[in-house]
């Protein structure tokens, strides 16, 4: 995978703003010398000139000599910025006193043109390669290592589990708030929930590592790219599936239970989310390849996981509690939609034709804002009408994280890392608006 | 062996950033930036195994050379430059936390690598690292760090 920088066809305005060179050779016992030099370009002629270092053994004329610019600005005891360097290889002469090389290959990095993180992504072939010829060498395997607890949180992505927290929640305080309340049921409502959840993120991690996207995607951010954890080699595919199947049978097995306890609709509710969640990313359908992802995340993780657990704890089901899961729905829906922005390259090559791969910026930053819009106008619209309590309202509180959220996406579309900030900031538009309406509920019922 | 002499082990306590060149397959030298670690003998570096190249360089060939130029990333009074000649020999006996070895004269010179360690599951292949350990045979210092005048050169004998 490419790695270097460098400008082939402009390789010596790339070295022309560095202090000095390091011209590297080998001495008459072959041993590498490098050493500093005074240099300039000369365009003209395509060379770079070097003043020749006072060295007791010189590079001999005629031969291959390595010439490398390298820049950093150190911040002790913090880090560095303005990482860069240009390393040029080529045969060395002698003009005027001074050597001079013409470059015939190059290689470096400049942080700028690609960040860090691209780099390690870009990198992670070679660290494989080694790992194998490590393995070789001692004659067992070596390969990457995290505690089983980190390695289950990263695989599973845990963190993401806010979003069946805040409708399993709502649900049940959309049932308290109706005067039905079974808090152990909603406890096992989440729990089985979480295992669903917990099992669709880690198949689709399988499913993207198979079909090459996140193998392609060399920008992932926190958010967005998967747990990467097969990639690096930290859990096999294997391990993976097990994991995923493990999740899905203890959510399966605790909605069954809970289908025995509350009644029969669950089962339709639950085989629903169980379709959505499947199908989500195992052929044939594979929703997701299919530009329908953010559809079934906003029914699995709005109507679904609402209704469910308010099913689970007053036995009915309630226009109400539908009602109150549509703007949680379309937040978790732009969750996944603002994420798969920086993803939208690596999932085209691998035909993954997601609604961002699909649309231009300007159709996606403005479906946000429409979709924000009827988030809460569906939350005036209900304390209005009565089917939220007016508590509801103090989710309007979560409008300015909204505007930021947009400044973001529209600012910084292009750019996977300057957006990990309007991701993070809209997984909180979710979860504290998610939360706001809960709050709204729990004041209803306590006042 | 002797060791370094104090004007160059002061540079490299100093420096953020060096270069080191090794040779690859074909005998040609290749450098790559790299911060230099010095334990009053020996000049150690880390490699992470995403940028391995160079560890496999070393493995066919152990001579190295290090050189350290950059008046930013080596702020020593006055300025000087060196260049030191070695033996290198990877050291990886586990790479997972084999080279936390050389943790303190890192943290030393990058306190910040201790906030980092503790979020290595963010970058899990990154921490994953091989030491560079780098015997001094021969050193050449300019005190004034203009290399276009003659060096003072440290013949420091054979790497064992």
């Amino acid at each position: 995978m490419a790695r270097s920088t460098v400008r082939e066809d402009a390789v010596l305005e790339d070295v022309a703003g560095y202090s000095h060179a390091v011209i590297a050779y080998t001495d008459r016992t072959g041993h590498p010398v490098n050493v500093a030099a005074n240099f300039r370009t000369d365009p003209a002629r395509g060379v770079i000139v070097l003043d020749a270092p006072q060295i007791p053994e010189q590079p001999s004329i005629g031969s291959e000599v390595n010439v490398t610019f390298s820049h950093i600005r150190p911040y002790p005891g913090v880090g560095y910025d303005q990482r860069r360097y240009v390393s040029v290889w080529g045969t060395i002469s002698a003009a005027n006193g001074t050597l001079e090389v013409q470059p015939s290959r190059t290689h470096g990095w400049d942080e700028d043109r690609m960040s860090f993180f691209e780099l390690c992504e870009r990198s992670v072939p070679t660290a494989h390669e080694y790992m194998r010829k490590v393995s070789a060498e001692r004659g067992e395997t070596v390969k990457p290592t995290l505690s089983l607890g980190w390695l289950f949180f990263l695989a599973t992505r845990v963190p993401f589990l806010t979003a069946t927290f805040v409708p399993v929640l709502l649900g049940a305080v959309v049932a308290r708030a109706e005067g039905f309340s079974a808090w152990w049921l909603m406890l096992l409502a989440l729990l089985g929930g979480s295992a669903i959840h917990l099992g669709l993120n880690v198949a689709n991690d399988v499913s993207d590592a198979t079909s090459g996207a996140d193998e392609a995607n060399v920008n992932p951010t926190m958010f967005s790219g998967g747990s990467r954890v097969i990639q690096y080699g930290l859990v096999s595919l294997k391990a993976m599936r097990t994991t995923s199947a493990v999740c899905y049978a203890i959510g399966i097995a605790i909605g069954l239970y809970l289908t025995v306890v509350s009644g029969p609709h669950l089962l339709w509710i639950g085989a629903a989310g169980l379709f959505l969640s499947i199908f989500y990313t195992a052929p044939p359908l594979r929703l997701v390849h299919r530009g329908l992802g953010e559809i079934c995340v906003a029914l699995g993780f709005g109507p679904i996981m609402v209704l469910g657990t308010y099913y689970v704890i007053a036995e009915q089901l309630s226009w109400e509690a539908f009602y109150a899961s549509l703007p949680v729905a379309i937040l978790i829906m732009l969750v996944l939609y603002v994420n798969q922005i920086p993803d939208r390259p690596a999932d085209e090559r691998a035909g993954k034709r997601t609604i961002v791969v699909r649309l231009p910026k300007s159709a996606i930053v403005t479906g946000f804002a429409g979709s924000v819009v009827a988030t809460y106008a569906l939350i005036v619209i209900g304390a209005i009408t009565g089917l939220m309590p007016a508590w509801t309202l103090i989710a309007l509180a979560t409008i300015p994280l909204a505007l930021q959220v947009h400044r973001g996406i529209s600012s910084h579309y292009e750019s996977p890392y300057e957006l990990m900030g309007a991701m993070g900031k809209n997984i909180q538009l979710h979860l504290f608006t998610g939360l706001a309406l809960i709050v709204g509920y729990v004041a209803e019922i306590a006042i | 062996m002797a060791n370094l002499p104090e004007p160059i082990a002061e540079l490299l306590n100093a420096a953020l950033v060096s270069e080191l060149t090794v040779l690859d397959g074909k005998g040609r030298p290749v450098t790559y930036p790299l911060i230099p670690l010095y334990d009053g003998e020996n000049i150690y570096m880390t490699s992470s195994v995403l940028f391995s190249k160079k560890l496999e360089h070393i493995k066919r060939d152990p001579r190295v050379s290090v050189t350290i130029t950059d008046p930013i990333a080596a702020q020593v009074e006055p300025f000087r430059r060196a260049t030191i000649q070695g033996m290198a020999r990877i050291v990886e006996d586990d790479l997972h936390s084999g080279w936390e070895r050389v943790m303190p004269l890192w943290t030393a010179k990058e306190p910040i690598i201790k906030d980092l360690i503790k979020k290595r599951f963010a970058m899990p292949l990154f921490w994953e690292r091989s030491v560079i350990e780098i015997v001094p045979t021969r050193a050449f210092l300019w005190v004034t760090g203009e290399t276009s005048q003659s060096p003072e050169v440290f013949e420091l004998g054979a790497a064992a």
